[in-house]
């Protein structure tokens, strides 16, 4: 009984024992004498009474005294319990400044109702000014999630209790032990049960008490690849040594150790691989109108950089005409965000095309200073019409969060999907180009101009419309990077020296150098990054830039012909 | 070719006399000079700045002017370009004969016009968190010295409440600000017995964008069990991007808590913060902090804005005291003149917006209260910790060994921003 | 043809310079604002409406700087075909060596009061100044330096691309990309430049308070001067038979390789003395504006040096020496007049300027530009048409 007693008392809170003062002790000891007996599925183990008096508990201002009134309510495994703290977590627990009640509320506009935590029925509405929130912080928050994951490993629903062994893994806490061994006992999942006995292994190596013990857990920790793992065992091998265990123990973790980070390392350059490769894709989707404007047509396009700009900032017009318009569909903004800044950059392109580029075709260089001074006056109109300030782009459910795989490589979502999306728009520009009409007529002005008028192209038309494209397609990019960049009229010019380097470094006029050049400077940075640091990685990559452009001075594929040397 | 030569010199005498016409019209207002980028990288912080000396002013209008005159704003544009914040700001005071300039923000800008505000003898007020280790006679300092953010600011993630870090990485932008802060922290650091295998520091250039390899050495490094947090000094732009990046990479503030300096409600309305919340930063303000001062502030600032969605910010409060302490100081000096009113700011009071007094000292630097809040889901902030009473700004940091010796004090005897003993 | 021959011959540089009736007006003007303005400034009394105050002979000091810079960047772009986006590089490296002379002078009057090393050093906790930083105490060695270094660098840069047959766009934005790569690596504060807040905070110049209005006075002479010299030493280029070589290679130089001129020697040292031009506008801006930092490498500076002279008129010399004015005046007075909205005038400044304006301002000036006096619109009208048929060939 006393052993249970002490179980329970540590699985809670154990963190925290040492500081529960003496009648404080007396009174979790007195709900636990209560509990013991009908763990671990009371059904209402607080009497009504009993869990308002508790929660009311938590109306103080000490973080360390409403820590305890947590472990006092989680304690008992109470079901209406986690309600309350999950309420708490969120922010939405207060204190009625009428009768200093603690209530849980839910907005509604302008006004909040309180629901009553006991009955679950709303008992009143008032504005925000009458409730004082009870404050979390960090520490609390910590404190009210591993309460919620010692409730909830007995939770009815898989998805919770996963999350609980998942966050009682990252605890890992060797007092949770009697607890998780209990859970183990009742679990019938096999996936959740390996996750599990994973979680046991790690605590009981700390915990474990004879040799045989630690040599089990050291056994099921070798074949897992994560970098707590090799946390867990590189401090087990030190204290082991402190403390002068067993040869064959220390043998033992040393060589689960070797083989954790033998793999681990391996998954790190995976990782730095992945991460070259999201890099590259971003800096493909922004060069890739430039390919087209500046590769095809000659046009050194300084105002490119706004394209992707005006892109990132009809994001964020869409974003905020769905929400006012639907609130509920705002996640799918995103996919009318493409097609309208495609259209809008388009036709940006198109006017700037008609009243200033068509002038210069045959000077490239003349092309610099004019773009660059629509550049400018682009800048300052975003400017003067949004602000100078960074506007806000949600971002959508599905690019949140990320694919965090066992062996600690994270892959995140937004950043998967921009390289699916890089990917689908070279591809979409490549079926445009080579297989229709518009694509035809567009690579026979660029060869031959006059040839090409002869036998009927409307050449200025399609002058304007491969502009149009070009910019189109930075204004598509534009509404990718609003997902991992700053939404403010500096964007263009976070990227136009990129573009510019990654088109040049693939060759002028050809589409798959520019995809080949773009994903081989982002591997190579990456690569570089861990070893030399952000900015001598981009100094190096640079300068193999120079020579490399030495070696080849027309890029990575050349183009052939008499087109060059004009 | 007479013809030719005639126009062009009648080009170059109407260009003459365009330089040299001053705006002479009203010669019986009090200029203030507004020095903050409007365009360019910097633009994005320094536009709400200029906002904000244009409301000062405009209120101060209402109620009356300064010693009996209407106060003018002379508003330019150093376009986030440091020799041409120097080149600006004599023109301010030489042609447009200001009679105090409030503006800068980074210090670069600050060190480019620290002559030129020597040798004419003019007053800055400078209103944003910097690295100390500067007093000038010229400028006066109202934004936070390193004492007053970011050392209690690691007491904070040291303390039980904070989460009790023992490891602690310092990742800032590549310039002169993080540089120094962190370099107190590591001394400081290692005064509380945390040893340099604990602390892991990071720089990045301006901007940067791709944080991908950094948040997972982040990860990584605060993968061995020891309780870790980050101390951020990275700058502006380059905020964005590494809060999306953090958030995606699932870095819940309970498991790494990262403290900012220069993260404000102004950085936090570009970025949705639902994944934040709990994260932290240390100010001398917050938005959200309950006074009646602040939310008179508040309010005046939406109406003259146009616009009940923007955010207040503490460099918006670093310019508020200041103002009004240059307003007092001139009122009690009866005059505009620099050395008068210099005198007349040692000691000068101001209520700050979040309570209690901000007091200017003789070292140029403000005592104020010391705040830390977690960002809320809402772009807020909300108050976890806070100095009791105010902390005086520090010039010279107490934890490097080659300023710790050096004093700043401008009143007799000393007079002096950098010195060992008294020069009378 | 003889003639010709005879009379180049014959005729010294003085009789073709005063046959260069744009290079004559700068060159006077040159002269008068250098006596002009100093005495503007220190002898006629403050009040009196011929004073010239401080601030505005520092801008202009500034200007002449600028102008030398675009006049480098005129004779490489202008007379070679050298677009070099990265020139900026060349000035800021130019006026590092000054401001690492100027740091030195500081002496152990700086905050930390070390004899040896300029504060950021002490900052970082160096013990003793770097290898890089030696010389620098002496005045002569800076001034060396910043003609060599920048000197040096586009001979490398240059001997590299002119061999490998980099032109065009591919140059360009190769310079781009090698100045890009110092803007990031000067950056660093383990550089031993300062790191972003750069040099800055300095004293005296060869004992003479850089505060004082004598100094600022004989700084915007020299610059005149400098400028004035690089102006006569960029005309004999041009007009030499070298010069004749590279006017060629810039408009055709396949032809003039094939000839069996060895093309990448004229452009080596077009390159590099152009670079060394930079190098010393860069020195004698430093001193002026009183500091210098990372920023002076960004890509949209040597942009923008481009763009001044493209504005003045390209190919010209003089054109460029206008367009620098014109532009840094431009910013200069919209900056402060209409702070919210300069940008706008500026972009259409640039935008206006290419557009009716394809010799820049210069070019509109019957005088200077096109021998058929052709009215702007009718230059318009004119570039449209060519523009059609121009399409013909690719860009």
């Amino acid at each position: 009984m006393r052993i249970v007693m002490t179980a329970v008392l540590t699985a809670v809170r154990p963190r925290f024992v040492w500081r529960i003062s003496v009648p404080g002790l007396i009174a979790v000891c007195a709900i636990c004498a209560v509990i013991a007996t009908t763990m671990p599925h009371p059904a209402h183990a607080f009497s009504d009474e009993e869990l308002r008096n508790v929660t009311e508990k938590l109306n103080v201002k000490s973080a360390t005294k409403k820590i305890k009134a947590i472990d006092a309510m989680a304690a008992d495994g109470d079901p209406r319990v986690a309600p309350i703290l999950n309420a708490m977590l969120e922010g939405n627990l207060f204190v009625r400044d009428s009768d200093e009640h603690v209530v849980i509320g839910a907005k509604k506009g302008k006004v909040w109702s309180h629901i009553d935590i006991v009955s679950g029925e709303i008992v009143g509405e008032s504005s925000s000014k009458e409730l004082s929130k009870i404050k979390v912080n960090n520490r609390l928050r910590g404190a009210l999630r591993d309460a919620l994951a010692a409730l909830n490993l007995f939770s009815k629903d898989i998805v919770v209790r996963t999350a609980a062994v998942e966050q009682v893994m990252d605890a890992r806490d060797p007092s949770m032990l009697p607890l998780l061994d209990r859970a183990i006992e009742r679990e019938e999942d096999p996936t959740l049960l390996a996750r599990m006995e994973l979680a046991q292994a790690t605590m009981a190596l700390a915990a474990g008490e004879t040799p045989k013990q630690r040599m089990a857990a050291i056994d099921v920790l070798a074949s897992e690849t994560t970098p707590q793992i090799r946390a867990v065992l590189s401090q087990f091998v030190a204290s082991a040594e402190a403390e002068g265990y067993e040869p064959e123990v220390i043998a033992a973790a040393k060589g689960a150790l070797k083989s954790v980070e033998g793999r681990l390392s391996m998954w790190q350059t995976l990782g730095d691989v992945y991460r070259g490769i999201s890099l590259g894709s971003v800096l493909l989707l922004a060069a890739v109108g430039l390919a087209i404007t500046f590769g095809v047509m000659g046009v050194i396009n300084m105002a490119h950089g706004e394209m992707i700009m005006i892109g990132a900032y009809t994001t964020f017009v869409v974003q905020q005409v769905f929400a006012s318009i639907f609130p509920s569909g705002s996640p799918w903004s995103l996919m009318i965000a493409v097609p309208a800044a495609f259209v809008v950059a388009g036709l940006v392109g198109i006017v700037i095309e008609r009243c200033v580029i068509r002038f210069l075709y045959g000077r490239p260089l003349e092309t610099l200073l004019a773009t660059w001074g629509v550049s400018l006056v682009l800048q300052q109109a975003i400017r003067s019409l949004f602000g100078a300030t960074n506007q806000q782009v949600m971002a959508p459910d599905f690019m949140s969060g990320a694919l965090e795989l066992s062996n600690g490589l994270v892959l995140t979502y937004n950043r998967l999907w921009i390289i699916l999306f890089s990917l689908i728009v070279v591809g979409g520009i490549a079926i445009v180009l080579r297989y229709t009409a518009f694509g035809l007529q567009m690579r026979a002005v660029t060869q031959n101009r006059r040839m090409a008028g002869s036998v009927g192209i409307r050449t200025g038309y399609v002058d304007a419309l491969t502009f149009g494209l070009g910019s189109g397609i930075a204004g598509i990019a534009g509404v990718a990077l609003s997902q991992i960049s700053n939404v403010s009229p500096n964007l263009g010019q976070t990227y136009i020296i990129d573009s510019f380097m990654v088109v040049v470094f693939g060759g002028v006029g050809n589409l798959w150098g520019t995809v080949l050049g773009a994903f081989s400077l982002g591997i190579v940075n990456k690569f570089l990054e861990p070893v030399a640091g952000a900015v001598l990685a981009k100094i190096f990559v640079l300068i193999a830039l120079i020579l490399f452009i030495q070696k080849r001075p027309k890029g990575l594929f050349a183009l052939k012909g008499r087109a060059v040397e004009a | 070719m007479n013809k030719k030569l005639q126009a062009l010199m009648g080009a170059g005498a109407l260009a003459w006399s365009a330089m040299t016409l001053s705006t002479a019209q009203a010669a019986d207002t009090i200029k203030v000079g507004v020095l903050h980028s409007l365009s360019g990288t910097m633009a994005i912080s320094e536009t709400t700045l200029k906002d904000t000396v244009l409301m000062l002013v405009d209120d101060l209008n209402k109620n009356g002017g300064l010693l009996g005159k209407q106060v003018e704003a002379v508003v330019v544009d150093p376009a986030s370009d440091w020799p041409l914040f120097a080149e600006k700001a004599r023109e301010l005071i030489e042609k447009d004969k200001v009679d105090v300039v409030f503006g800068c923000w980074t210090s670069v800008s600050r060190k480019s016009v620290l002559p030129v505000f020597e040798e004419l003898n003019s007053m800055l007020f400078y209103p944003v968190q910097y690295e100390g280790e500067e007093s000038s006679r010229n400028v006066f300092y109202t934004g936070a010295a390193p004492n007053q953010q970011a050392i209690p600011a690691v007491d904070y993630l040291m303390s039980e409440d904070g989460g009790a870090a023992e490891r602690i990485v310092l990742l800032g932008t590549d310039y002169v600000y993080p540089r120094t802060t962190n370099k107190i922290l590591r001394s400081y650091l290692n005064g509380k017995g945390i040893s340099d295998a604990d602390i892991m520091e990071n720089y990045t250039p301006f901007g940067h964008s791709d944080w991908q390899s950094i948040v997972a050495d982040v990860k990584a490094f605060a993968s061995t069990g020891k309780k870790t947090a980050v101390v951020s000094t990275i700058n502006g732009d380059a905020n964005v991007p590494f809060y999306k990046e953090l958030a995606n990479q699932g870095i819940k503030a309970e498991d790494i808590p990262v403290v900012a300096f220069s993260v404000g409600e102004e950085e936090l309305a570009g970025i949705d913060t639902k994944p934040l919340v709990g994260h932290l930063a240390a100010w001398n303000y917050f938005q959200s902090v309950e006074s009646d001062a602040n939310a008179a502030f508040i309010k005046k600032w939406h109406a003259f804005i146009g616009d009940d969605a923007r955010v207040t910010n503490d460099p918006m409060e670093a310019t508020y005291i200041g103002f009004s302490m240059w307003k007092q100081a001139v009122e009690q000096a009866g005059t505009t003149d620099v050395d008068a009113v210099r005198q007349a700011m040692y000691g000068q009071k101001v209520a700050n917006l979040t309570g209690g007094t901000a007091v200017m000292n003789t070292n140029h630097h403000l005592s104020k209260p010391v705040l830390i809040g977690e960002v809320q889901d809402d772009g807020q902030f909300d108050t976890v910790w806070e100095t009791e009473g105010t902390v005086v700004g520090d010039a010279w940091s107490d934890f490097l060994p080659e300023s710790a010796k050096l004093t700043a004090d401008w009143t007799y005897p000393w007079v002096c921003g950098n010195c060992e003993k008294p020069m009378y | 043809m003889t003639d010709y021959r005879q009379k180049y011959q014959m005729t010294p540089v003085i009789g073709w310079l005063l046959r260069d009736r744009g290079g004559m007006i700068l060159l006077s003007i040159l002269i008068a604002a250098s006596i002009l303005i100093p005495v503007g400034n220190l002898i006629v009394p403050e009040g009196s409406a011929l004073h010239v105050p401080t601030w505005m002979m520092s801008l202009l000091g500034k200007y002449l700087c600028y102008a030398l810079l675009a006049l480098s960047v005129d004779l490489i772009w202008g007379f070679c075909g050298i677009l070099s986006l990265g020139h900026g590089a060349f000035f800021a490296l130019g006026g590092y060596a000054m401001g690492m002379y100027l740091m030195r002078q500081i002496g152990d009057r700086g905050v930390y009061g070390n004899p040896e090393l300029p504060d950021f050093m002490v900052f970082l906790n160096w013990t003793e100044l770097p290898w890089y930083w030696f010389g620098f105490d002496m005045f002569w060695f800076a001034i060396v330096m910043a003609m060599f270094v920048p000197g040096l660098l586009a001979f490398v840069f240059g001997f590299l691309a002119f061999r490998s047959r980099v032109t065009g766009v591919y140059l360009s934005i190769i310079t781009q990309a090698m100045t890009y790569a110092l803007l990031l690596a000067f950056f660093r504060n383990d550089m031993g430049f300062g790191g972003n807040n750069g040099l800055t905070d300095f004293k005296d110049l060869l004992g003479f308070s850089l505060q004082s209005d004598s100094t600022r006075a004989s700084l915007f002479v020299a610059s005149a001067v400098m400028l004035g010299i690089c102006y006569i030493l960029a005309r004999c280029i041009t007009n030499s038979r070298l010069g004749k070589v590279l006017i060629a290679i810039r408009d055709a130089e396949s032809r003039v390789r094939f000839t069996g001129y060895r093309v990448e020697y004229y452009k080596l040292f077009v390159f590099t003395v152009s670079a060394v031009m930079a190098g010393i506008a860069g020195s004698l801006y430093v001193p002026q504006v009183g500091i210098i930092n990372p920023g002076e490498f960004a890509p949209a500076l040597s942009i923008e040096i481009v763009i001044w002279v493209a504005v003045g008129g390209r190919g010209t010399l003089y054109g460029a020496v206008l367009g620098a004015f014109i532009v840094n005046y431009a910013k200069t007075f919209f900056t402060g007049v209409m702070p919210e909205f300069w940008l706008f005038f500026l972009g259409g400044l640039f935008i206006a300027v290419t557009l009716l304006l394809p010799k820049g301002v210069i070019g509109a000036v019957p005088a200077f530009g096109s021998p058929d006096r052709q009215s702007v619109l009718a230059g318009l009208r004119k570039r449209i048409s060519n523009g059609r048929a121009n399409q013909g060939g690719k860009a």
